[in-house]
């Protein structure tokens, strides 16, 4: 109860914060439409590959766009603690009773909005430009919850950088070069059978091949309720370790000042 | 009396061999304003975060309001209020936000975190600007929602980190004026850090001088000054080259005891003001050196820094010298 009474107003500081700059709201909305039409166009051919059974190449593409937005967007949400220590706001907020995880709390539930709301532009356009999502609401909403699941697990971590760090530099340099590999050895683009042999065997390690095979088999795929829950399930434990990886990142913080 | 905070001992030593405190020792009553003087670098604010619970010591022992900072750091969080040197306040939430905010995080209702940000917007002057974003604020007015913040949960101890450093002068006038009001009517304990010796004389009824992370004197600031005896002497010589000069003849005189000063001023400490100011004269005019004017005046807690140190208290801090009171250009008279 009292974790819940101080994430919900650290939250909804931080929507605010979002709310007031009408240009970062514009980008975060537009850039999803950007990458799903680029994408879609550029590799739309990969349709025609022999062996690819994902039916028309948007409907493949849709769902893994929801992943890599969430995943990207999330990548960003420790600069907001990077401010915070800046700007003398996180010294005021350490020295007040509020507990260290419902200072991450607050900050990747106000990430994990953005995703919802960025996820529902990108499967309305990806409805208007004609994939299928042959499960439904159901399977779109399975499919918005796993990427907030990942999205929320990269938010933490972006934060126990943030607060290792302490510079954007070094948070937006670590940030890049993690999040696009991971992209690119994940089934986002691809059939996972169609990859190289090395890359499989990666991708099974990777959270973020876990979000876009159960995204996908939720969204068009065959809902197969035991195949998402084992890699939601990771997913969650995922999210539990890095939250407790930013919890204990303030330690480290309050050693230095 | 009750000691609301205590500090024994206390030790910091940050990468790098920098030992920011070095044994600091020091109480300070319930109900008064006890004041942390030293130039920048002295340690004042690596005192206040361990005592606020933001950073630990390596060594010694802190409680505040009767709780230990380190194993009882959430009581201790539930008593005090904290301004520190940079501005804690959301310059992209209102004032109004960043009070109820604060309020919240102590777990106050809903109803009653309104009607507190209403009171303390009405009694820092800030009703008008409630709604509007922190970023629009002047300094002053930054600076008051600063010290509003850090009173929302009611604190009974506050600590105020260099609450006047930046302001402008008539700005900072006004924030002593809040200091004061805040200790005598809301009987609020505060440890006030401060560079500005007139700031520490003006508001502190105990003050400790910090050195090197250590105190090296401590007391009421008139007890600090009837520590020096005699009056300070502060010569405006007539012309710039001449101040080392002055400097060595008044060192030859009997009736002086210390000699200090920069540029055109000279500052001497005597036993006599009136006795000895014919004799200092003659001996300038002796060496054909012009006196454009003379002060006498009871010690400042320049003097008593000067004294404890070694060094004038413009040049102990890195950065100290830009803002503060410079030495000779404003005596602090204590009656």
């Amino acid at each position: 109860m009292t974790a819940l009474a101080q994430t919900w107003p650290l939250t909804l500081r931080d929507l605010r914060a979002f709310l007031r700059q009408p240009w970062y709201v514009a980008i975060t909305l537009v850039q999803p439409i950007i990458w799903l039409l680029l994408f879609g166009a550029l590799f739309k051919s990969i349709a025609n590959v022999p062996g690819f059974t994902g039916g028309s190449y948007v409907d493949f593409l849709a769902p893994g766009i929801v992943i890599m937005v969430a995943l990207f967007s999330s990548g960003w949400n420790g600069m907001a603690t990077i401010q915070d220590l800046d700007r003398g706001v996180m010294d005021r907020l350490l020295v007040t009773p509020v507990r260290r995880s419902s200072l991450i709390a607050g900050r990747i539930a106000n990430g994990a909005f953005n995703i919802a709301v960025q996820s529902v532009v990108i499967v309305g356009l990806a409805l208007l430009v004609g994939a299928d999502f042959s499960n439904g609401i159901v399977g779109a909403l399975v499919l918005i919850g796993v990427a907030a699941l990942l999205g929320m697990a990269f938010a933490a971590f972006s934060n126990g950088i943030a607060l290792l760090a302490r510079k954007e530099e070094t948070l937006i340099g670590l940030v890049q070069f993690i999040v696009l590999p991971l992209s690119f050895t994940s089934a986002t683009f691809m059939q996972q059978d169609l990859m190289p042999g090395w890359m499989q065997k990666i991708s099974r390690y990777n959270p973020v091949n876990w979000a876009v095979e159960a995204g996908r088999n939720a969204a068009t795929g065959s809902l197969n309720w035991g195949y998402i829950g084992v890699r939601a399930g990771l997913l969650a434990l995922l999210l539990v370790a890095a939250t407790a990886f930013a919890t204990r990142a303030f330690r480290s913080y309050q050693r230095s000042v | 009396m009750n000691t609301a905070i205590e500090a024994t001992g206390l030790v910091k030593t940050y990468p790098g061999d920098v030992r920011a405190l070095d044994g600091l020792t020091f109480g300070v009553a319930e109900g008064s304003i006890f004041g942390l003087l030293g130039p920048n670098g002295a340690g004042k604010s690596t005192a206040v975060k361990i005592l606020t619970t933001l950073s630990r010591a390596d060594e010694g022992m802190a409680r505040v309001g009767g709780h230990d900072v380190r194993r009882d750091a959430e009581r201790v969080r539930r008593t005090i209020g904290v301004v520190a040197q940079k501005a804690g306040v959301d310059p992209d939430a209102t004032g109004r936000e960043n009070l109820v905010l604060q309020g919240q995080l102590f777990g106050m209702s809903g109803r009653e975190v309104q009607a507190r940000a209403d009171e303390l917007l009405g009694s820092f002057g800030l009703a008008d600007a409630g709604r509007r974003a922190v970023r629009t604020y002047s300094g002053g007015m930054q600076r008051r929602l600063d010290i509003a913040t850090a009173l929302v949960h009611r604190p009974s101890v506050l600590f105020l980190d260099e609450p006047t450093t930046g302001l402008d002068p008539e700005v900072r006038a006004e924030m002593w004026g809040e200091i004061a009001r805040l200790n005598e009517q809301e009987g609020l304990t505060i440890l006030l850090t401060t560079h500005y010796l007139e700031e520490a004389d003006r508001l502190a009824a105990r003050l400790a001088i910090v050195d090197r992370g250590r105190v090296v004197a401590e007391g009421s600031p008139a007890e600090l000054k009837g520590g020096l005896h005699g009056e300070a002497l502060q010569l405006e010589l007539a012309a710039d080259a001449a101040d080392e000069l002055a400097r060595t003849a008044l060192l030859e005189l009997p009736e002086v005891r210390e000699v200090a000063g920069e540029g055109r001023w000279v500052r001497a400490r005597v036993d006599d003001g009136a006795r000895a100011i014919p004799a200092v004269l003659q001996s300038l005019d002796g060496r054909g050196i012009a006196v454009s004017s003379v002060t006498i005046s009871r010690p400042s807690l320049d003097d008593v820094y000067l004294r404890l140190t070694g060094r004038t208290f413009d040049h102990a801090g890195s950065d100290a010298g830009s803002a503060q009171t410079r030495p000779g250009h404003e005596m602090v008279e204590v009656s």
